[in-house]
């Protein structure tokens, strides 16, 4: 095979299947939470079909997806962290937070409930009992939303879990379903989000343990990038798709997705 | 282990439903990969021929080097492609974030040192040979840079099978600047994590033995290549 051979497959390979890219489309940095439990499988065919805009969503921690956000490389962010978010605006990178829908969050355990928390109410008080008996608990330790919460609710409930970090307090910095497989392989305490805990696919003996404390209330937000930070953001489609989600038909749609029957997203964005 | 005999039935269920998503995505891999490859070999394979016949100062500091860089972790070559892509980085311009064009490039920097190295070796080893008969032929370096790869064709077949096995089977690197997009940069490595991180365990399984299959279709591929030419040359 000659030079001239290995270069025109090379060409073939580079622009093979390159044309077909040239309809609007844009970019959401967003959060494994929502992209694991199937919301925009399930919402983004709606949206297209209504305006031809394409979006593709990469789904990484709340943290990292406002760090690539701040980098230019979205068009619009969908996370929960409210105090991370407003930052981000006050700092010109997005143009305005809508509150776009909540769920909660939940701490799953095995069934055998070793630090004997199940059916607790009080999110502080179970944590400080699984501390002061020292049952395994694993957490997301990466920065996102669901860690940033954890951590919020360790300082309320007085326990300073790292200090017990790689003993019974276990960081996995991995996303929400990776620190579930883990957490559950070590048969530890798992603090997720529910909608990614009703869409789990490998839960084994495992079941919601402490669930229902307002403290555990899970709100996401929708941002569009500030065009001014980031010349690159494709404006219109960006305004579009945030507008579309905070409408009557988008949080329709939002409620509408059910997983066994059971709703994962609720809708609360204001004026509807 | 139930896990395991769901997998094997899944993935054969899988290939033979003939499902378009997952024949997307196969195709995706082999497009970003293959590419990566080729690319990889048009770079490593002169420079580790240069490396092999020449005989320069500081030689051994690029051995060193060469070698040394087949460990690249693949995470690491995602962030520094990631951050000369990104929008605020240098090449961010171009737009290619994101993109598999991103995939290929991260890949091609992950393999080309392998297939650099790896070449080198058995480059060296056939200049050794042949030195003195080229020396008496007076051939120019380029001259025996082209002799000596067109002789060790089938081992460096070998090579570039070596990077194209490390380039299909990361995901390191291809998840950080291929962002995992459904129908756009998901390959199959990606979806086999994404599978994973939804606890389905099976599928991911699935997915992860019909990439080995698709590993096998290859190197039996290049391999059936190798033989009939080899009956040819004999014939």
């Amino acid at each position: 095979m000659s030079g001239r051979h290995v270069a025109a497959i090379v060409a073939a390979l580079l622009f093979a299947g390159g044309a077909a890219a040239q309809e609007q489309s844009i970019i959401v940095q967003s959060t494994t939470s929502t992209a694991n439990s199937g919301l925009y499988d399930y919402l983004l065919p709606i949206f297209k079909d209504k305006t031809g805009i394409q979006v593709n969503v990469v789904a990484v921690g709340t943290g990292q997806a406002i760090k690539n956000a701040e980098n230019c490389d979205g068009d619009v962010l969908l996370v929960h962290a409210k105090p991370a978010e407003e930052k981000f605006v006050a700092a010109g990178f997005g143009t305005e937070r809508t509150d776009l829908m909540y769920n909660d969050f939940v701490i799953v355990g095995p069934a055998s409930d070793p630090a004997g928390v199940g059916g607790m109410d009080d999110v502080q008080g179970a944590l400080a009992t699984i501390a002061d008996k020292g049952a395994l608990f694993a957490s997301r330790g990466d920065d996102s939303g669901t860690h940033k919460k954890e951590m919020a609710l360790w300082a309320d409930s007085g326990v300073d879990p790292t200090a017990a970090s790689g003993q019974w307090y276990r960081e996995t910095g991995s996303g929400m379903g990776a620190t579930l497989n883990a957490g559950i392989g070590m048969g530890a305490y798992v603090m997720t989000d529910r909608a990614t805990w009703i869409s789990f696919a490998n839960k084994q003996d495992y079941a919601i343990q402490v669930q229902g404390d307002a403290d555990m209330f899970n709100q996401y937000g929708v941002i569009p990038v500030n065009p001014e930070k980031c010349p690159s953001v494709n404006v219109e489609a960006a305004r579009a798709f945030a507008d579309w989600l905070v409408s009557a038909e988008g949080q329709a749609a939002i409620a509408g997705y059910k997983v066994a029957d059971q709703q994962l997203f609720f809708p609360n964005a204001p004026g509807n | 282990m139930q896990s395991l005999g769901d997998a094997f039935g899944l993935a054969v269920a899988l290939v033979f439903s003939g499902d378009a998503d997952l024949l997307e995505i196969v195709v995706l891999s082999l497009r970003v990969s293959l590419t990566a490859t080729a690319i990889a070999c048009l770079i490593g394979l002169p420079l580790g021929a240069l490396v092999a016949i020449g005989r320069f100062p500081g030689r051994n500091a690029v051995l060193i080097v060469m070698n040394a860089l087949m460990g690249l972790p693949p995470v690491v070559v995602g962030l520094l492609v990631y951050l000369h892509l990104s929008r605020s980085g240098p090449l961010g311009f171009l737009g290619l974030l994101y993109t598999p064009m991103a995939m290929i490039i991260a890949q091609t920097i992950l393999i080309a040192p392998i297939v650099a190295a790896l070449s080198r070796q058995v480059l060296e080893d056939l200049h050794a040979e042949y030195s003195e008969q080229f020396r008496s032929l007076c051939l120019t370096r380029v001259q025996t840079v082209q002799a000596l790869i067109w002789d060790a064709r089938y081992s460096l077949l070998t090579v570039g099978l070596a990077g194209f096995g490390r380039a299909v089977a990361e995901v390191g690197a291809v998840i950080i600047v291929g962002g995992n997009i459904d129908h756009l940069t998901r390959v199959m490595t990606t979806a086999i994590a994404l599978e994973t991180s939804k606890g389905d365990l099976a599928l991911a399984l699935a997915l992860g033995l019909v990439l080995l299959v698709i590993a096998l279709g290859v190197n039996a591929a290049v391999q059936s290549v190798r033989m009939t030419a080899a009956r040819q040359a004999y014939a």
